[in-house]
């Protein structure tokens, strides 16, 4: 610090001000009051007295709630994986075939972000609901069944509406990783005899691994949390860890334990990617 | 619980609403909307011509707000809230600025149990004797000190009528195999657990251990026969498009589908099933209570009581406003009742520890 002198450590922390103090006021103190919350005891009538009460927390050890934060883990996971599965080829094609059109289909990813997420719900419901609905209609004309399936309201709805809020958080980074990628690289294994499997698996992959892990926290977080697409279109049948700290706050009147499960649930999530980014992430990305 | 009713036309600005809310809770905290600052002068002395008001969204007719403005010169904001649960933390954090709000029955007795609300003066609120006996003097508030009715219906079943035939006036048909898949409950923690409840023949805030075990079985039966767990305002468009073929639904919801398509019937069922109200109160500490009067002095006049229903559908508890209700939502069944059906209705109250009970068995049910 002594090289750079006293007006660049006053510079710094003028620069730093401003987000510190963002971050502790709508990210800190908010953290804590939930956290001071998980150990309060609620009001009949809601509020909370603030103390030492752990019982909250072992209410979440309840085999009904722990069986609802497995299933919300699972269906986190699953729909990290969909996306992976789904977004990769699309990044790769855009970053690598995209050509002078990439700008163009990056854009066309990222439209459907400008529309609120309840709208592309809502409109999920008008496409799949409805016995003579719009995609009802597509698969009868297409002759692929002769009578109208369930497709709205069921367990596979809720994951393909995940999936599809979530798509852009994956690809994005994805993309990002993927663009910078040096063609040299490639041409490289190639003319020294790997097959196209093996200089995507050995040299293109490991080269994205921090797309892949940023687009898998973008997707998994969120996810973890989610409590709106289950309802709309899971028809509440489905019920997430979100929907049950939604229910305990404007329900239950329950705070206290509303909030020991959103505690619960970030620890979860920081011990999961913690894990990882550990096993999947540090090493590769250190041979790298 | 009885969570979001009315909002007939607002389905999506209500669950935009909802969702903000699951991210705001602590901005309730944070928060505090407009005019406290701007204290009107303290002293007694004339209030500024303002009025604020905290609503459920789509809750008053189109010319409810510009004919009080017309006639008495005060200014209405209006805000909305999505729960009842969202408007008593708001009031519990204190210093809201609003002057009139409109609470649900049971949440009358939490928040005058809470002490959040300002008792009524009814000398500034002549228009009360137009507010019919049956609609006087509920449990939740047994003189009117605090609250007078606002609007008022019942929550039954929205089914098919040209699919399923006409139905009789029972539970059973929510619980019928031959619909399985077809049918919609609400997403309501009192509601739907009460339907179980008044299916066995008990009271919709039973407490005791063995009538809710005995609730959560018939749920628990039920489940595999429903489309799913919904809004009010997702049932009906779901019912009418043909999603579901049962819908259970608050009466609004209902008489708004009857009004676009014949084919659909109302039901309210034996051997009981909720009737509900909402209320209009002033928060303790308004600062326009002079103007919180004239407003529901205002409400209960005979021309916006009709004209509030009207636009609603559902039912006012304005005698003085019966006769211009619209001829065509009268003739709608169920919308008028007799005695025979208004007696089996039972009204939600707070069951104070016990909710929590409510809530575990519903969460359960659909975990299940």
């Amino acid at each position: 610090m002594g090289k750079r002198g006293r007006g660049w450590t006053l510079g710094l922390a003028g620069l730093l001000s401003p987000v510190t103090f963002w971050l502790g006021l709508f990210f800190l103190v908010p953290l804590l009051l939930i956290l001071a919350y998980s150990f309060g005891k609620s009001g009949i009538y809601g509020g909370i007295t603030l103390g030492f009460y752990p019982g909250n927390y072992l209410k979440v050890f309840d085999p009904l709630y722990l069986e609802i934060i497995l299933r919300t883990l699972v269906i986190a996971v699953l729909n990290t994986l969909l996306c992976l599965l789904i977004g990769y080829p699309l990044a790769y094609f855009i970053a690598f075939k995209g050509g002078r059109h990439k700008n163009t289909l990056i854009l066309l990813v990222m439209i459907p972000f400008w529309t609120s997420l309840l709208l592309r719900a809502y409109a999920w419901v008008v496409i799949l609901g409805g016995d003579n609905g719009i995609a009802n209609r597509i698969l009868q004309f297409l002759h692929l069944t002769d009578h109208p399936l369930t497709l709205i309201f069921t367990p596979q709805a809720v994951i393909m509406g995940m999936v599809y809020s979530y798509l852009p958080f994956m690809i994005l980074p994805l993309y990002a990783a993927l663009e910078k990628f040096d063609w040299r690289l490639k041409e490289a294994a190639q003319d020294l005899g790997a097959t196209r499997w093996h200089t995507f698996w050995r040299v293109t992959f490991p080269l994205s691994l921090p797309g892949v892990i940023a687009g898998s926290i973008l997707v998994f977080i969120p996810s973890a949390g989610e409590f709106v697409i289950p309802n709309l279109l899971g028809g509440a049948r489905t019920v997430m860890v979100g929907n049950l700290i939604q229910q305990q706050f404007l329900q239950a009147r329950d705070w206290a334990f509303g909030s020991a499960l959103a505690v619960m649930l970030a620890v979860l999530l920081v011990g999961a990617i913690m894990f990882y980014v550990r096993r999947v992430g540090a090493d590769k990305l250190e041979e790298v | 619980m009885v969570l979001q009713r009315k909002i007939s036309r607002g389905d999506f600005l209500r669950t935009i609403g909802a969702g903000a809310v699951a991210g705001s809770t602590l901005s309730v905290l944070a928060c505090q909307p407009n005019t406290s600052a701007q204290s009107s002068g303290g002293g007694g002395g004339p209030e500024e011509k303002v009025l604020n008001l905290y609503n459920w969204s789509d809750y008053v007719a189109k010319s409810t707000i510009p004919n009080f403005q017309k006639q008495t010169g005060i200014t209405v904001t209006q805000d909305y809230f999505s729960s009842n649960e969202e408007l008593l933390a708001k009031l519990q954090a204190g210093g809201t600025g609003y002057d009139v709000i409109v609470p649900s029955d049971y949440m009358i007795s939490i928040m005058i149990k809470s002490d959040v609300l300002e008792p009524l003066d009814m000398s500034k609120i002549p228009n009360f004797k137009n507010v019919g006996e049956n609609y006087k003097g509920l449990p939740y508030d047994p003189d009117n000190q605090y609250s007078v009715p606002y609007q008022w219906g019942t929550t039954g079943i929205l089914y098919n009528k040209k699919r399923l035939g006409k139905l009789e006036p029972s539970w059973d048909p929510m619980w019928d195999p031959d619909s399985k898949g077809m049918i919609g409950m609400l997403n309501d923690e009192r509601e739907t657990p009460g339907a179980a409840l008044y299916k066995l023949g008990y009271s919709v805030n039973a407490t005791k251990k063995e009538q809710l075990d005995g609730a959560e079985a018939e749920l628990k039966k039920q489940k595999p026969l429903l489309r799913g767990y919904f809004d009010s305002t997702q049932n009906r468009p779901a019912v009418i498009n043909g999603d579901l073929l049962l819908g259970h639904v608050f009466s609004g919801d209902a008489f708004l589908a009857m009004a676009q398509d014949d084919d659909l019937d109302y039901l309210i069922p034996e051997p009981a099933a909720t009737r509900w109200t909402d209320n209009m109160a002033i928060p303790k500490g308004a600062e326009h209570p002079d103007n919180a009067h004239k407003f529901i002095n205002y409400i209960l006049g005979a021309k916006a009581g009709a004209a509030l229903s009207n636009y609603t559908y559902y039912n006012t508890p304005n005698q003085a406003a019966l006769p211009m209700i619209d001829a065509s939502l009268k003739k709608l069944p169920g919308y008028e009742l007799g005695p025979s059906v208004f007696d089996r209705l039972q009204i939600i109250e707070d069951v104070g520890a016990a909710t929590r009970e409510y809530s575990t068995l519903f969460t359960s049910v659909k975990s299940s």
